[in-house]
């Protein structure tokens, strides 16, 4: 009974690198980011952005103590400065708060790119899976109607769509997500393409799976590290579109702030107010960059060819 | 080559229609009657007249069939009258396209002479802290929104400092062939054009130049005791500029969709502010036309590209 005790004992080296958990493409990828710092830090600015602009509510009441839609006639195009907190980044020319209408304007913006985002990823991985999977008719229509699309400049259809129907932010941000997939959708078709002659695929087939099980079970997965990499640079360029079509003054009206509005009446700024038009793009600049540098980092974290190279 | 031609021109077809079938929708099936904006502000039009004029302007017809007649239109140039100038939509399109083609044809220089040396030297000095300059440099310039530069540019150099002009082509009251003068003029906004393909470039040619530099061809040339210059000027960078020619499509694309956004910051008199103040202006016919003319010349400009790939590199045209 005593030998019990004997049998247990510490593992040989050969054995615990059998015993460790097994690496997965994803916890290498997270292993690799980890170490990645300019990634770490993108992601973290993001983070600050998303919680400051998720909080604006409670920044606005509790630290700045001004509401975005407050305006002071007294106090217009005040410089930035520490007293009162809320002209932080200075007044507008009706002497409303620019810092707490850049959180408001925050939200906006940012909800604009991730919604927007999600509708194109879905509609462009659905199409692009479809069409590469089964080839074909299906496929030379998919090609003619990409290419149309992609002859006309995104801008001046979504400037058209704006300025005749104008939208409200919720439709805005739905079109622009219906406008902006054929990118992923060609990324993802080629994909498909190449994945759908591999064995695991043909294997799937023989023993009787069925289409959309291949297509969503064995394929998807595959080209879900592209997926998440298109979708960090996808968000940015939205996130620049929206800004540039607000700015026209077409986008997302005022008084609900966005990035871009802030910046519609610039022009009369220029001269008494620099900081005014200085802010709310070096926000748009400063999110856009985390997005693409992420999208850069998760490229080169989930790419398995380049593992070869370090 | 004359067979890829004319196939790579018969794709355009079909891809033109599909264009003219989107141009055709969008502004048909806006809300509003186009006739009651034609007579508006007219007190004495009846019912009648408004009737009458629907059926001479063919709006009564049902909808594929007014396409149709609008299609045939449009292959003659015919878009229609402007309704707020009442002149030919096309003729005043045509009017601006020189002001929109210098802007162009400059950013793409500029693209063209700054972007590619940029990549090349990061490539060469691979590691080095000008390499990192000029990656972070590449993200960046996408990341930048087009307009605020701008506007920054223009606080900058013409708020403060005063050495440029921050609206027009021309200053008041100079000859049209003062060319300092429009030099001045046209710096600040192709440059703002040009910083997403500089960046583009930028990127493109450090990963195509390294990728080159590490083929077996550089390392003969190496070998055969050749100049570090002719080796990389020669016979590295003459393949690593191919995808340059791939690039053009996105990059003139991004032009046309640019100079949008930057007509409009610097007040500049081209194709891109004229829709914006056509589409805001819910003038259709202009509005239609230069959908159609920018969608034209991209695809015509695909199709340059596509020709010029084959051209460069032999092997595509198998596929």
């Amino acid at each position: 009974m005593a030998s019990t005790t004997a049998t247990i004992r510490a593992p040989t080296a050969a054995e615990a690198l059998l015993l460790r958990p097994p690496r997965s493409l994803w916890s290498n990828a997270w292993y690799k980011l980890r170490h990645d710092r300019l990634t770490m830090i993108a992601f973290g600015v993001l983070l600050v952005l998303g919680l400051l602009a998720a909080a604006a509510d409670i920044f606005a009441q509790a630290v700045f103590n001004y509401t975005f839609e407050k305006q002071d006639l007294l106090h217009t195009y005040e410089k930035p400065t520490l007293e009162p907190l809320a002209y932080l980044l200075g007044s507008d020319e009706i002497g409303r708060s620019q810092v707490v209408r850049l959180l408001y304007g925050g939200r906006v913006s940012l909800s604009v790119g991730f919604v927007a985002a999600l509708v194109n990823l879905t509609v462009g991985v659905a199409i692009g899976l479809t069409a590469g999977y089964f080839r074909g008719r299906i496929d030379d229509l998919f090609t003619w109607f990409v290419t149309t699309l992609n002859s006309i400049p995104t801008i001046f259809l979504l400037l058209i769509f704006a300025a005749i129907w104008e939208p409200g932010p919720v439709t805005l941000t739905v079109v622009i997500g219906l406008l902006f997939w054929t990118g992923i959708s060609l990324y993802v078709r080629g994909q498909t393409f190449a994945l759908r002659e591999r064995e695991f695929v043909v294997a799937a087939r023989t023993i009787g799976a069925r289409d959309t099980r291949i297509m969503f079970k064995h394929i998807l997965p595959n080209i879900l590290p592209l997926i998440i990499v298109l979708a960090a640079i996808d968000i940015g360029a939205i996130i620049l579109v929206e800004s540039a079509l607000s700015y026209l003054g077409l986008g997302i009206l005022p008084p609900t702030p966005s990035w871009g509005n802030l910046l519609t009446n610039a022009t009369s700024y220029f001269i008494r107010a620099w900081w005014l038009v200085v802010a709310p793009g070096a926000m748009i600049f400063l999110t856009v960059l985390c997005l693409y540098l992420i999208g850069d980092g998760l490229r080169d974290a989930l790419d398995p060819r380049l593992k070869a190279e370090k | 080559m004359r067979n890829f031609i004319l196939r790579r021109l018969l794709y355009a077809i079909p891809t033109l229609i599909g264009i003219s079938i989107i141009t055709f929708v969008i502004v048909r099936l806006s809300p509003g009657d186009p006739i009651r904006f034609f007579v508006f502000g007219q007190r004495d039009i009846t019912g009648e007249d408004i009737e009458r004029l629907r059926h001479a302007y063919g709006l009564d017809k049902p909808l594929p069939l007014q396409y149709v007649d609008w299609l045939l239109a449009m292959v003659q140039l015919n878009f229609g009258q402007s309704f707020i100038y009442h002149q030919d939509a096309f003729q005043l399109l045509l009017g601006r396209v020189p002001a929109t083609l210098q802007l162009a044809v400059v950013a793409l220089g500029l693209q063209l002479l700054i972007g590619v040396p940029l990549g090349v030297i990061a490539a060469l000095k691979r590691g080095t802290w000008g390499d990192g300059v000029i990656r972070v440099f590449g993200v960046a310039g996408h990341a930048v929104p087009a307009f605020w530069l701008g506007l920054v540019l223009i606080i900058i150099f013409a708020v403060q400092l005063r050495w440029l002009p921050s609206q027009g082509m021309l200053s008041v009251g100079k000859d049209v062939w003062d060319i300092p003068d429009r030099l001045r003029h046209i710096l600040l906004p192709a440059f703002v054009l040009s910083l997403t393909g500089i960046a583009n470039y930028s990127r493109i040619l450090r990963t195509e130049t390294l990728d080159v530099l590490g083929q077996d061809f550089v390392r003969t040339a190496h070998a055969k005791g050749l100049h570090e210059r002719t080796v990389v000027f020669v016979h590295a960078l003459r393949n690593a500029l191919i995808p340059v020619v791939t690039a053009l499509g996105g990059i003139l694309a991004g032009l046309v969709g640019g100079a949008l956004v930057v007509e409009q910051v610097f007040s500049w008199p081209g194709v891109g502010q004229f829709t914006f103040q056509a589409a805001i202006a819910k003038d259709y016919p202009i509005v239609q036309a230069a959908t159609m003319f920018v969608s034209a010349l991209l695809v015509i400009s695909y199709l340059l590209r596509d020709i010029a790939y084959a051209i460069v590199d032999p092997r595509i045209k198998a596929g």
